[in-house]
């Protein structure tokens, strides 16, 4: 018996380190320490800040004022409010702006933590979304013109190859079961991993002890990609995390996942 | 009419990019980043190759164009200046094992490396390889004949040269590694005594 399975880790090295790291999520259980950035986000939620000196809870994420159970699995979607199609982190930028009265080039001026900071406001409430939709289908809006012409948009970017390294995101993203490294990279333009890895986002990233969300996890692609960098709530960042969204549709929310 | 122009243009040789990729497509990106460090948005622009090569993979490819390409891609390879195609294998596997250089957050006065082990294996003694390239262990095995040594330069240059739209990068082409680091990365691969020329147990 001990013998096959030290074959079976010669065989199979990069399986045999995905089997530590699933043993270790194993070990962790329900333990993610994600579970504090949920109920800070919750906390923030139903906080009266800014000038208005309102809460978040009037709020409409796409399902209504105020409601948040399943809103994230259909983002990105289309507002009429707004007419454009917008991720969940600058729908919430948008209502921190109109129902608190606060400046966006304040409350998205810093989006994302930076290593050793404790995460940031938008963090904690889109991981407390994240959770509002944990187990829920992932199902994005695609009923609307520009929420489909997001879609496409997204696919052309996804294989737009640029920079030095001539890196695209498909240089890492379009082939199943391969590795970087010893990293398992998902085939993003394949329902199943694109469900696996979409659905899993937001994740608390043990090697940085934070949590990040999915806007946070596009914008390290690009500096590994070696190109500029990617703008907080573009519509590089809103067509990709479509593309990913719609592709990953049918699938179950996991987040907040837990990360390397 | 432009798709016309644009495969004359580039029969001709004349490297200037026409605009077979929608307008909006490069206004949308460009509106979407901003410079960081030493990746400014100038890196956003895109060669001809890259914009042959940015197709969903279902799309078809005109052969045409990409033959032209391929043969500007060969033509265009720098071999070494003095002949020697083969530097330090140790200082080659240094080159191969760095994965720092071009990102906005690396130092632009520090040496580049080749992040080899990224997508390939080599020494075996590196647990710690990628799989997105074919592995690369006993790669000397193949000699050091010019046949071969002008082969991997090639290779290592400019992939493009044989295999068009590989997900490579342009090493020598694009000035990720200078010579002197090529020809240490060409030793890492063909030095018999290098640590990918060892046996696999």
């Amino acid at each position: 018996m001990i013998t096959r399975w030290c074959l079976l880790w010669l065989a199979f090295p990069a399986w045999a380190d995905e089997g530590v790291f699933d043993q270790y999520r194993d070990l962790m259980g329900d333990d993610n320490p994600a579970i504090f950035v949920i109920d800070e986000g919750e906390e923030f939620w139903y906080q009266s800040q800014g000038p208005s000196g309102a809460t978040l809870e009037a709020c409409d994420l796409g399902l209504g004022a105020g409601v948040t159970r399943g809103a994230y699995a259909q983002f990105p979607r289309y507002f009429a409010d707004t007419d454009r199609v917008m991720d969940i982190e600058t729908r919430l930028i948008h209502c921190m702006e109109t129902l608190q009265g606060r400046d966006r080039t304040v409350t998205a001026a810093k989006p994302y933590s930076l290593r050793g900071d404790f995460g940031t406001e938008l963090e904690a409430l889109v991981t407390w979304l994240a959770a509002e939709s944990e187990g829920v289908v992932i199902a994005p809006e695609q009923g609307h013109p520009k929420e489909r012409a997001m879609y496409a948009l997204g696919e052309e970017i996804f294989f737009y190859r640029a920079g030095p390294h001539d890196f695209s995101c498909a240089t890492c993203h379009e082939q199943s079961d391969k590795r970087i490294r010893l990293q398992q990279l998902p085939n993003l333009t394949d329902h199943h991993d694109a469900a696996d890895a979409y659905g899993s986002w937001p994740a608390y990233r043990m090697s940085q002890g934070l949590v990040r969300t999915m806007g946070w996890r596009l914008q390290d692609c690009f500096r590994q990609q070696r190109w500029p960098g990617l703008t907080f709530g573009s519509e590089v960042s809103i067509a990709l995390q479509t593309y990913m969204a719609v592709n990953a549709a049918g699938g179950i929310m996991t987040a907040p996942g837990l990360k390397r | 009419m432009k798709t016309t122009l644009w495969k004359m243009t580039l029969l001709l040789g004349i490297g200037i990019a026409p605009t077979a990729v929608s307008e909006d497509l490069a206004a949308v990106i460009q509106a979407s980043f901003s410079d960081r460090g030493q990746a400014t948005l100038l890196r956003l622009e895109q060669d001809p190759l890259q914009q042959h090569c940015s197709q969903p993979r279902d799309q078809p490819v005109d052969d045409e164009i990409a033959m032209a390409l391929r043969q500007q891609r060969l033509d265009a390879v720098v071999f070494p200046a003095d002949g020697d195609f083969l530097g330090d294998w140790q200082r080659g596997a240094t080159v191969a094992a760095s994965g720092r250089g071009l990102q906005f957050n690396d130092d632009p006065s520090i040496a580049n490396g080749g992040n080899c082990y990224a997508c390939h294996q080599l020494a075996p003694s590196e647990v710690a390889y990628g799989t997105l390239g074919p592995s690369l262990t006993q790669y000397g095995l193949r000699g050091q004949s010019d046949a071969m040594l002008r082969y991997t330069w090639t290779k290592l240059w400019d992939t493009h040269a044989f295999n068009l739209c590989s997900h490579m990068p342009r090493f020598g082409a694009q000035k990720i590694l200078d010579e002197q680091q090529l020809k240490d990365v060409m030793a890492f691969l063909l030095d018999p005594n290098s640590s990918v020329n060892q046996p696999t147990e």
